[in-house]
């Protein structure tokens, strides 16, 4: 065992001379014998009737073979696109899912909505044939404003003030008492703006249906290939789970956005059936942005109430999420499990109360993208924490830390529903403080101030729930599915290993440090194991990959099966010794008893030829692992950021950014240290240039590169990454997980930042330049 | 993209045939624009004419205190010519400024300011530098150039040749660029003739002008700080989802204040 190789290392990605020398297989580079080519029709308008459709002059081009809309999929029986997660109102009653056609039947709700699909010889003809098809539309008022949705005019039958659900957590009661009889209580008003995720590689689909079989097989960027095969099969009723295999290949990101069912995979592999041939599609960056589920999209009213020395007693939070048009996969739980229930954050607040208005609106669906629900819950805590401090004069790094939950008080049951296992806040928060040279910002002011420039600080001590989740709690709590992960360790003959997982990688590693994992477990050479993901047809299940749960539930499983691995061989190592398996130790490979010694290439050997071999012990050496974790884990940190604002343009510059994190135990610190540094770049993102704007037409004005702001390596600073470790305490590997940090922990920072420099309690994101001005000149 | 019939000729009086005889034709040059509208289907064509074939309308002279830079010329040929760096640097840098590398290596002088998009960079320097802008069948003066958002003095068929600069004293370019397309959400041009101060803005209005208010102003006193009474009228500038017509009237001032100061 090489030790540069290990659990530890900063191992080389493998995956990366494929990604960086252009030679990846995704999804839009297959392509299949007699492939068709879709196109799909698609709502011009935010909320309108579909009248008749047309297709007479599109069918005549050459090379178009089929138009079909949402009356073909009707007919034939198809399902409706279901929501993975059904949470319940304060009352009890069911949220109400309004139907999600796979292709729109009677009414479009949001621009860009696909309601039918176009199949010719090539995109071209398809595109052409697409511009053929008249559609009598009757346009109808969209509601767009999240904030008056519940008084608009109704977008879906049954759902009365275009309300989901109305949901609730914590004690009502109590901690309005408790806010009634606080010696102060810090008001704030949130918007948490809408954000478009814009993976590099746009969401693609080819089906094929091999018509002698009739069997199917969708090839598509999916974060969790076996879910959609489930949801495809189950709710949709494409074809039974064993004729139907999805393949997920190389993947350009997800971020959330590609964990979804969505309709255009859907039709096209319900449309190569009909048209007997193979139909591929491939997202354009426009449709990406009109029909990607987008993020966030928060209005929210916040109170902190704190006694007389500072601790906070209450905190009651009310949001009205947007949902946009339709429920998508998780869109119902991401503002209300993912968010409500991190409201505690690093704090001891005795009484917690968050009400979720979740709303229909003539958008695009809401839902998961990168930090999901916890961006947000941080953001209110770690906006209201900093203002009270600026509002009771005390320093905001010392409120913070007279309030935090100590290493002793762990495990520790928030007011919120979460037992957090282990951390230790102030020690994140102590080498932050220490890598931003706090002591020194009051001199950094003076100086920036003599170039013309307001220089500010801002802090964030975040908390998340990762490791989703434990199946039992998450089904209670109203997931469709068990949040386990499958993992299968195949050990060949000669001793090399095939590695098979239910988590998918789409730029996270995994192929790298899910083989550290195991080879390190199992004592081989790094190089003799790959790692298999993707593929329902060669995986056995999967839940996927999201909410940084791959390493802490798919990396567990693989643990757990290379356990049984080492467990059986074993017992076959002491066969070959001719000794007890009791008095045989395994370390880095070998199996040892007394002075003798095998080698697991050698048990592997002799588990497929057995020719002395012990009895009643089935041959071979593959063992498969579902890992269910016990609990969440609970990723913390401390973000720092510091901004230097130029007080004539108001443009923002963040020049320091410092962030702490508590992952656990690190298997891979080079990967951990680049998910840190992609996950800050989108929280600034969001904080300073990313905004989804819908007009109010329901038209999206931010459609495209030139108007929705990605951020840029030249928008950041060098960041200075570091970690605390407080192992979790209930996964074999105690990890926490890393992937949504710097997106959950860095708008909150960088905004405090801001508000800090401007001396003003909000301003909303993304600060933009126009909007720093405006607040400068109110002064 | 929309079928279009392709052509490349190679001569001007080939091009100006080519584009009276089609029903809807348009010239290409650098592509930087036309290409996405097109591939977007904004854009429908009949015929696009590249330019591309025609001998002499790319390449940098100077003499005579004028820099001429052929229409075909590419912005990255103009931000690294050492010839319009040392005789007009504020115009290699405005250069520089424009786009991202692989718009620079592709992208022309003639493309650019034949197109008058209002965010575009070149159309400051035109009209700050005082520039003459040559035809196949004429001259026109930068001050009568640009007309309105994507408008320009130019008749159907008429293609830019090349732009004569004049050199001047001394020149500064101050950009704003817009964070997503890193477009000019204002863009000032100053230039100092002997004194004389000539003000280009670009991205403020629908279309590339000289800022007289602030000329009058600099003419009296070049000093940054003779600006801060300015008024820079907002009637008639851009108002859209990326700054108000207020906030780009304010970056007017404030650019020009920073060409001032970069002046030296």
């Amino acid at each position: 065992m090489s030790e540069a190789t290990g659990i530890g290392a900063s191992v080389k990605r493998r995956e990366d001379l494929r990604f960086i020398t252009g030679s990846g297989t995704y999804t839009d580079d297959m392509n299949q014998p007699g492939q068709a080519y879709a196109v799909f029709l698609r709502s011009p308008y935010a909320r309108a009737k579909i009248g008749a459709i047309d297709s007479s002059e599109a069918m005549a081009i050459e090379g178009v073979l089929a138009v079909y809309t949402g009356q073909d999929t009707a007919a034939d029986g198809l399902g409706d696109i279901p929501c993975g997660w059904l949470v319940k109102s304060k009352d009890g009653s069911d949220m109400v899912a309004a139907p999600h056609p796979p292709l729109a039947v009677t009414q479009t709700n949001y621009v860009g909505e696909p309601y039918g699909i176009v199949i010719a010889e090539s995109v071209a003809v398809a595109k052409q044939a697409a511009e053929a098809v008249t559609t009598e539309f009757t346009e109808l008022n969209a509601v767009v404003d999240v904030a008056s949705a519940a008084q608009s005019e109704q977008i879906h039958e049954g759902v009365v003030d275009n309300l989901a659900y109305d949901w609730e957590l914590g004690e009502k009661a109590a901690t309005e008492a408790a806010l009634a009889s606080a010696a102060h209580v810090t008001e704030l008003d949130i918007i948490n703006n809408r954000l478009i995720p814009n993976a590099i590689e746009p969401r693609a689909a080819i089906g094929c249906h091999d018509r002698v079989a009739d069997h199917f097989t969708l090839y598509t960027t999916s974060q969790n290939p076996h879910l959609e095969r489930l949801i495809l099969s189950a709710f949709v009723k494409i074809a039974p789970e064993h004729k139907l295999r999805i393949v997920s290949p190389d993947v350009g990101g997800g971020f959330g956005s590609k964990i979804f069912v969505y309709a255009e995979e859907t039709a096209v592999i319900w449309a190569s059936k009909k048209v007997g041939r193979p139909v591929k599609w491939t997202a354009e960056r426009g449709e990406s942005f009109l029909a990607d589920a987008h993020g966030r999209d928060h209005v929210t009213h916040a109170e902190l109430g704190l006694d007389a020395d500072g601790r906070f007693v209450a905190l009651k939070v009310r949001t009205t999420a947007n949902l946009g048009a339709y429920l998508s996969t998780f869109g119902a739980a991401v503002p209300t499990y993912l968010y409500g229930t991190l409201m505690a954050g690093q704090y001891k607040t005795p009484n917690i109360y968050v009400e979720v208005q979740g709303v229909y609106t003539n958008t695009a669906p809401v839902d998961a993208y990168r930090g999901a629900g916890r961006p947000e819950a941080t953001y209110v805590v770690e906006r209201l924490v900093e203002t009270a401090a600026r509002e009771l004069g005390k320093d905001p790094t010392d409120l913070r830390r007279m309030n935090m939950i100590q290493p002793g008080d762990f495990p520790y049951e928030t007011p919120v529903a979460l037992v957090y296992d282990t951390g230790d806040y102030e020690a994140s928060l102590d080498k932050a403080l220490e890598h931003s040279d706090y002591q020194g910002i009051d001199a950094r002011r003076v100086e920036a101030r003599e170039r013309g420039k307001r220089r500010g600080i801002g802090f964030a001590c975040y908390i998340e729930a990762c490791g989703l989740a434990p199946s039992q709690l998450a089904i209670q709590l109203g997931a469709g599915v068990g949040l386990y992960e499958s993992g299968e360790v195949r050990m060949h003959p000669t001793g090399s290993v095939t590695v098979f997982t239910g988590s998918h990688s789409h730029g996270q590693g995994h192929e790298t440090t899910f083989a550290q994992v195991v080879s390190t477990k199992l004592g081989v050479p790094f190089e003799d194991v790959e790692i298999v993901h993707g593929d329902t047809g060669r995986v056995e299940f999967g839940l996927g990959t999201y909410g940084s749960r791959s390493l802490a539930v798919g990396g567990s499983a693989l643990v757990m099966a290379s356990e049984k691995i080492i467990a059986k061989a074993r017992i076959i190592a002491a066969h070959m010794m001719e000794t007890e398996a009791d008095n045989v130790t395994f370390a880095d490979g070998v199996f040892s008893s007394s002075n003798q010694q095998v080698t697991i290439q050698e048990v592997a050997f002799a588990a497929y030829v057995p020719a002395d071999y012990p009895e009643d012990l089935e041959p071979g050496l593959s063992e498969k692992a579902f890992y269910d974790p016990e609990n969440f884990t609970y990723p913390a940190g401390t973000h720092v950021a510091e901004v230097e604002i130029d007080e004539t343009t108001g443009v923002v510059e963040l020049v320091n950014f410092v962030a702490v994190d508590d992952f656990g135990h690190i298997v891979n610190p080079m990967i951990v240290d680049g998910q840190v540094h992609g996950g800050v770049a989108q929280g600034v993102g969001q904080a300073l240039l990313e905004h989804g704007i819908y007009d109010e037409n329901g038209q999206l004005l931010t459609g495209s590169f030139m108007d929705y702001c990605m951020p840029r390596a030249d928008d950041l600073p060098d960041f200075t990454v570091d970690t605390t470790v407080t192992p979790c305490t209930h996964n074999p590997l105690g990890v926490k997980g890393c992937g949504e940090a710097g997106a959950i922990g860095s708008p909150a920072a960088v905004m405090n930042a801001i508000t800090d420099a401007l001396g003003v309690k909000d301003i909303s994101m993304p600060a933009t330049s126009e909007k720093v001005w405006r607040a400068l000149r109110r002064e | 993209m929309y079928q279009f019939n392709y052509h490349k000729p190679a001569t001007l009086d080939e091009a100006t045939a080519l584009y009276k005889e089609a029903d809807d034709p348009i010239y290409l040059s650098g592509g930087q624009t036309l290409i996405p509208t097109m591939k977007q289907r904004l854009a429908a064509p009949t015929d696009v004419i590249d330019l591309a074939g025609i001998d002499g309308l790319s390449g940098i002279t100077v003499s005579g205190g004028v820099v001429q830079i052929g229409a075909f010329t590419r912005h990255a040929q103009v931000a690294e010519s050492e010839a319009v760096r040392s005789a007009i640097p504020a115009l290699a840098d405005l250069a520089g400024q424009i786009g991202d590398g692989q718009v620079r290596n592709r992208g022309t002088m003639g493309g650019s300011v034949a197109n008058s998009d209002p965010a575009a960079d070149y159309p400051a320097a035109v009209v700050g530098l005082g520039a003459t802008v040559h035809t196949d069948q004429r001259d026109i003066a930068g001050d009568d150039f640009f007309k309105d958002l994507f408008e320009t003095a130019l008749q159907p068929a008429e293609i830019i040749t090349s732009i004569d600069f004049p050199v001047p004293t001394r020149a500064a370019y101050q950009k704003f660029p817009n964070p997503a397309s890193r477009y000019a959400v204002v863009g000032v041009l100053i230039a100092d003739f002997d004194g004389t101060i000539r003000v280009g803005v670009t991205g403020a209005g629908p279309c590339a002008f000289r800022a007289c208010s602030i000329e009058d102003v600099l003419n009296e006193n070049l000093d940054p700080d003779a600006l801060d009474g300015v008024e820079v009228p907002d009637a008639g500038f851009n108002n859209d989802l990326h700054a108000s017509a207020e906030y780009r009237a304010h970056l007017v001032k404030i650019m020009a204040k920073r060409a001032v100061v970069q002046l030296g």
